[in-house]
């Protein structure tokens, strides 16, 4: 056995880390594997870079931004492997929600109209409303950013971000102190079972196939371990497809309920895993299955594009300067390459490329693959537009001029 | 030398506290990770701010470490990256620092060895009374067996205690676990708690 630390923040898509302790397919490839659970994204990010822990449940995002030096300590990180697709939720408190469209379905369906709701909501709000995002470089901040834009909302002048732990949202937003939140599951469901929210956007509406958390490493410590990386790997794919698994979601909103770990009742983390979710207290369910993906579709792929997508964001919202270098270093993170090292004989279906037009696929298709059938689900971003990502310039300046 | 604790134990921090000023250190401001804290700070503008590395508000503090206007000089955390040992122990005693661009490394790695041993000392003090508190709810669970016991067997007290024991050694678990055990089996069948 060999023994590995990942750090974790208590949240419904630590499932797959979870998993492979608790259902034993870490054991299976001679892994022990201890979690160490971080309350913020900050101590999370310093286990990681001051080697306490070896790899760690990464905000994609914040991988990259470590990796380009905008967060603290500069450090080179590695993905080789998404824990995730989708799960996210933007939670406003009803007395905002009030003035949306108040037909709930049809509110989360359609994020076009959603977003003129909403940017029209702000002006009658008696704030400037105060939305809780999870961290600056975190696919949420991005997400919020990037649908509300389009309906002309600038949200560094309309919008007062503010940071907060996924675990004080809901208390922040009973206090007044935020009027919503978009965090990870469970916590809109949480705070729609408590009445004092409602769902009004789902990631998994605003880009259908959306990077969320990624197993992140120190890139010197992957290359110098590759056996023990390749073990994980597999090990997480397998604890991944279990996930994925409907007939499996019942035992896994229990592992996860576990004080150790989200430390939240199991039916607070079961709408995420069933994409059954309740937008208000007391309206009926409304079902989205691609809410939250663990495995089918080569989820766990880290496609380059989707690092270069964030970078994207990144300068588009002045996070950081545009250089080909920074543009070489974000896509770097992304490591396809690992992935189909650790994973091309494990029977998992390989696409046969590393980057692709995001936004592209308005229904599931069939694409090259080196193993097994592979078919992509739809990823189209609600506005339409696709990101290329050699002309990330050309895409950058589209979305200015909108 | 202005330094900031942010933390929301009074306990642990005014253990801190009292060892920097201690050491000499008189500029010291309190601030418990609550509501506006952060602008709190910012007028405070410290040279240092000491954090519980636990704290949930740590990434609400880097945000405005990112943005702020009002701080006339950066504040990045650690000292210098060369010290790895330092940076290991601040974690392993769950000490993050912030500090204020152009400070020297000799002026602040006292401050930080000092908050190490602190927080240290705070977290063996915690666990010996979180013993203390185990040890004396163990006590409270086993007499309200042992008077159950009592009342319903007609026992006596060296008797109902020697049973409670015999029972957690044929099952090899704790008298307090069995003890537990029989006052929820108590209340469930309607006797008295």
């Amino acid at each position: 056995m060999t023994s590995i630390s990942i750090a974790f923040v208590p949240l419904t898509d630590s499932a797959v880390l979870v998993a492979a302790r608790e259902k034993g397919f870490a054991a299976e490839q001679g892994i022990e594997l201890n979690l160490v659970r971080s309350t913020s994204w900050a101590t999370l990010r310093d286990r990681l870079v001051y080697g306490q822990v070896q790899a760690a449940h990464m905000l994609a995002p914040l991988a990259i931004g470590v990796t380009l030096g905008l967060s603290q300590h500069r450090t080179a990180l590695a993905a080789p492997f998404k824990l995730n697709v989708n799960g996210n939720a933007l939670t406003m408190s009803t007395a905002f929600a009030a003035a949306l469209d108040p037909d709930l379905p049809r509110r989360i369906d359609d994020p076009i109209a959603a977003a003129h709701d909403f940017a029209g909501a702000i002006g009658l709000h008696f704030r400037k409303p105060i939305i809780g995002v999870v961290h600056r470089f975190s696919s949420h901040a991005l997400m919020l950013r990037y649908w509300l834009a389009y309906a002309g909302v600038d949200p560094d002048r309309d919008l007062t971000l503010r940071v907060l732990p996924p675990s004080l949202m809901v208390e922040a937003l009973r206090n007044g102190e935020i009027d919503g939140f978009i965090a990870g599951a469970p916590w809109a469901s949480v705070a729609t079972a408590e009445g004092i929210g409602e769902m009004v956007a789902g990631g998994a509406r605003i880009w259908q196939r959306g990077v969320e958390k990624v197993l992140a490493f120190r890139t010197q410590w992957m290359e110098s371990e590759p056996d023990l990386v390749d073990r994980l790997l597999r090990a997480l794919s397998r604890a991944a497809a279990w996930c994925d698994e409907p007939a499996n979601h019942a035992e896994l909103a229990e592992l996860l309920a576990d004080r150790r770990y989200v430390a939240q009742p199991a039916e607070r983390i079961m709408p995420a895993l069933s994409g059954t979710v309740v937008p208000r207290l007391g309206e009926p369910a409304i079902t989205v299955p691609d809410w939250l993906l663990f495995h089918r579709e080569a989820a766990g792929f880290p496609w380059r594009s989707q690092a270069l997508w964030i970078y994207s964001q990144f300068v588009r919202w002045k996070m950081i300067d545009p250089s080909a270098k920074a543009e070489r270093l974000a896509a770097d993170v992304f490591r396809s390459d690992i992935y189909r090292r650790a994973l091309g004989n494990a029977g998992v279906p390989m696409p046969g490329a590393s980057m692709k037009l995001e936004g592209a696929l308005g229904a599931p298709l069939a694409v090259g693959a080196h193993q097994g059938a592979l078919t992509l689900g739809p990823d189209r971003f609600f506005d339409g537009r696709v990101f290329d990502p050699h002309h990330v310039a050309t895409y950058l300046a589209e979305l200015e001029t909108r | 030398m202005r330094i900031v604790i942010v933390d929301d134990s009074g306990l642990r921090a005014t253990v801190l506290e009292e060892g920097l000023r201690e050491a000499g250190y008189e500029d010291i401001h309190l601030v418990p990770p609550q509501g506006p804290f952060v602008a709190r700070i910012e007028r405070i503008a410290p040279d240092v701010v000491l954090m519980d590395l636990g704290s949930p508000s740590r990434d609400t503090l880097e945000e405005m470490l990112a943005i702020s206007r009002a701080l006339a000089k950066p504040i990045a955390m650690f000292v210098d990256q060369s010290d790895e040992d330092m940076i290991g122990a601040a974690i392993d005693a769950g000490v993050s620092a912030y500090v204020v661009d152009g400070l020297r490394k000799d002026r602040v790695k006292p401050i930080l060895d000092l908050a190490i041993r602190r927080f240290n000392a705070f977290a063996r003090m915690q666990a010996e009374l979180d013993e203390a508190k185990t040890a004396l709810a163990e006590r409270r669970t086993i007499d309200r067996a042992k008077a159950i016991l009592m009342e319903s067997r007609q026992l006596s007290e060296a008797d109902a205690y020697a049973l409670l024991r015999t029972t957690a050694m044929n099952q090899g678990r704790r008298i307090a676990e069995v003890a537990e055990a029989l006052i929820t089996a108590s209340s469930l069948l309607g006797g008295k708690m």
